[in-house]
């Protein structure tokens, strides 16, 4: 069955587009929305943004390949988003992205066997004061030590395995 | 450790997200205060013309005169647009007020809005500031539950709506057109100017695209007077500025100089000088889009858009990133080009070619493997790329490389030479020499088009047809030598 938001969310899309004067102004919402609910950001769902802001669909793919932030495919239960920019970079954000790599068996751009951490390269993430620092899903974490990088792993590898996934 | 915060103090007050802290000091009632004097729109634009208030985004341009440009006989609906997009690199201040001060930037954009006249206004942040979206929504609800915002604001038959919007993950829409675009729901690729926002923006109508921290200064600005503003500064750079300090310095961090300061007071007692008692090799101190300084020019300027202008910069964003002697320079111009060429929008041919071009060559170089010729091939691309496009970001990738290449041509030529860094003697990017297909995902890259063969389902749009392309060998033309 082709994708759907759940019925409040489908509401709530028709409800953020009416605050601008042309529904597509409503697509980069909706794409938040659906990943809000998935996670990543599929063709069916596209499809289905396009049909409930009565957009073409076209709109909505031109938009999802442009920006950057929505996955175009799944990112597992934590998409680890680590800045490779200039601050980060001065403060050992390399060797830290080495690190993720070797001692914890992450890969760019796929997701671990385990279905729970996906690692990927991005740019400045506006919190150069706290570099290095990564993103994983919604939240920052900054001032990053390889002691750091091991407890936080630590601890997301002991939530999945002690709730359901 | 003495620079006082006098803006934007707001920042350090805890809990000042709730209404009520921000109203138990002061908060809104400049606002307030202004609805019910009836204040005229056009004396609010006077006085934040009177006061010097610049952008601060990066551009410096005088905000009161943005203001004015607005045509008041317009009878289209009129936007004001807060551009929360920070993503230049080494810039992180406006986070600081989109998490904690967020009543005071929406006590601003009302004051904004209501001098030229918008009743609806958008607060476009960018995609990653998940916490900074959160609090501002927040804030819109309670400033909204208590009056400030809405139908007919404390009777003054004032109207105004802000919302937020969030974006997608693009540096470019910070570009104040391109943040349009971005709004009305396309790729955000920059629009030639003029026709400028004021007169022709968000849906045509006219647009006014402001900076957090220009906007969150208003407030103070109309409480306490044009000339209160003007104490600090210069006569052409008055008032404060939120420098974002990061890098190779002991106390990296957000703080409100006064414009005008002298950078090596500042350098060496607000922020503690290099760190780990190492030297200073070089500062980029606005962001990445600016030259590079040598520790003599930067220790010699003030902090202000003309002494920095005058010592080979720019003051930009204020994003002061501080490289110490370990640094390899080359290495840094390959992370500033591969984000240029990331996130370049396509749109015009320099800067699509141009970044992927300079971004290749430089990995080349890093990679030990550079083509012949390749220093003077790197000149003669960032020239043709430099005031060739529709908006500044392929100026961008030129300023900071090509100072550095002109300040530091040494490392540049031994790892040309030698296939080694001068600093680390390392190949840093052996094993990644770009050929076939760039392994960066570009948002620009024409090829980045939906194909229908990517897509399952015909297309039965009405606006488009999207041509069929094969991905073409990406590896860059060379030059024949000689």
């Amino acid at each position: 069955m082709a994708y759907q938001l759940s019925p409040e969310n489908q509401a709530r899309v028709k409800e953020i587009s009416a605050r601008y004067p042309h529904p597509r102004s409503g697509i980069l919402p909706a794409l938040h929305i659906v990943m809000a609910e998935t996670g990543w950001v599929s063709q069916d769902a596209c499809d289905h943004i396009a049909d409930l802001l009565g957009v073409a669909k076209i709109y909505v793919y031109e938009a999802l390949t442009f920006y950057t932030y929505f996955p175009q495919k799944p990112v597992g239960k934590y998409h680890v988003q680590v800045c490779q920019n200039i601050a980060c970079n001065l403060r050992g954000a390399e060797n830290l992205i080495d690190y993720m790599k070797q001692k914890h068996g992450l890969t760019e751009g796929e997701v671990t066997e385990d279905g729970l951490f996906c690692l990927d390269r991005v740019e400045c993430l506006g919190a150069c004061g706290g570099a290095p620092m990564m993103q994983v899903n919604d939240d920052y974490y900054e001032d990053l030590t390889t002691e750091k990088i091991d407890q936080l792993f630590d601890g997301w590898r002991k939530a999945a395995g002690n709730g359901h996934q | 450790m003495a620079l006082e915060k006098h803006v934007f103090g707001g920042i350090d007050i805890p809990g000042n997200t709730d209404i009520k802290v921000y109203e138990a000091n002061g908060g809104y009632a400049t606002w307030k205060k202004l609805l019910q004097d009836r204040i005229e729109p056009g004396q609010v634009i006077d006085i934040v013309k009177a006061s010097g208030l610049r952008g601060r985004g990066g551009a410096g341009f005088p905000t009161g005169l943005k203001w004015s440009f607005v045509p008041k006989d317009s009878t289209k609906p009129k936007y004001l647009l807060c551009n929360a997009d920070e993503s230049e690199p080494g810039t992180f201040k406006d986070r600081e007020i989109l998490e904690k001060s967020p009543h005071q930037l929406l006590e601003g954009m009302a004051i904004a809005a209501y001098s030229f006249g918008a009743h609806a206004a958008y607060v476009y942040l960018r995609g990653e500031f998940v916490k900074g979206w959160k609090h501002v929504e927040a804030a819109i609800d309670q400033a909204r539950a208590a009056g400030y915002l809405g139908k007919n604001i404390f009777g003054s038959g004032f109207d105004l709506e802000i919302h937020t919007h969030r974006g997608g993950g693009a540096y470019i829409c910070g570009e104040e057109t391109a943040l349009i675009e971005s709004l009305e729901g396309k790729r955000g690729m920059p629009r030639i100017k003029p026709p400028f926002p004021a007169v022709e923006g968000f849906y045509r109508c006219p647009t006014v695209v402001n900076n957090v921290e220009t906007l969150a200064a208003v407030p103070k600005i109309m409480e306490q007077g044009a000339e209160w503003y003007r104490q600090w500064g210069t006569e052409k750079s008055p008032g404060t500025k939120l420098w974002s300090v990061c890098g190779h310095v002991e106390r990296p961090g957000v703080y409100e100089v006064p414009l005008g300061y002298p950078m090596k007071k500042f350098f060496e007692e607000e922020i503690g000088g290099c760190w780990q008692g190492r030297k200073l090799k070089a500062v980029i101190p606005g962001g990445s889009s600016v030259y590079c300084m040598t520790p003599e020019e930067f220790l010699a300027c003030n902090m202000d858009y003309e002494s920095i202008a005058e010592h080979g910069s720019m003051l930009g964003s204020g994003g002061m990133i501080v490289m110490d002697e370990t640094t390899c320079m080359v290495e840094m111009a390959q992370v500033i080009a591969t984000f240029y060429h990331h996130e370049s929008c396509g749109q015009c041919t320099p800067c699509r070619e141009g970044t992927g071009w300079v971004h290749r060559m430089i990995t080349d170089i890093e990679a030990g493997q550079p083509q012949p010729g390749v220093r003077d091939l790197l000149f003669d691309v960032m020239d043709e790329m430099f005031g060739t496009t529709i908006c500044p970001l392929s100026d961008s990738i030129v300023m900071p490389i090509k100072s550095m290449m002109e300040k530091f041509p040494e490392e540049f030529e031994y790892y040309i030479r030698e296939g080694k860094s001068m600093i680390t003697g390392k190949t840093r990017l052996a094993h990644k020499r770009i050929e076939e297909k760039s392994d960066l995902y570009r948002r620009g890259d024409p090829f980045n088009y939906p194909k229908s063969g990517d897509f399952t389902t015909s297309f039965d749009s009405v606006a488009h047809e999207t041509p069929e392309f094969e991905l073409p060998d990406l590896r860059y033309f060379r030059k024949v030598n000689g």
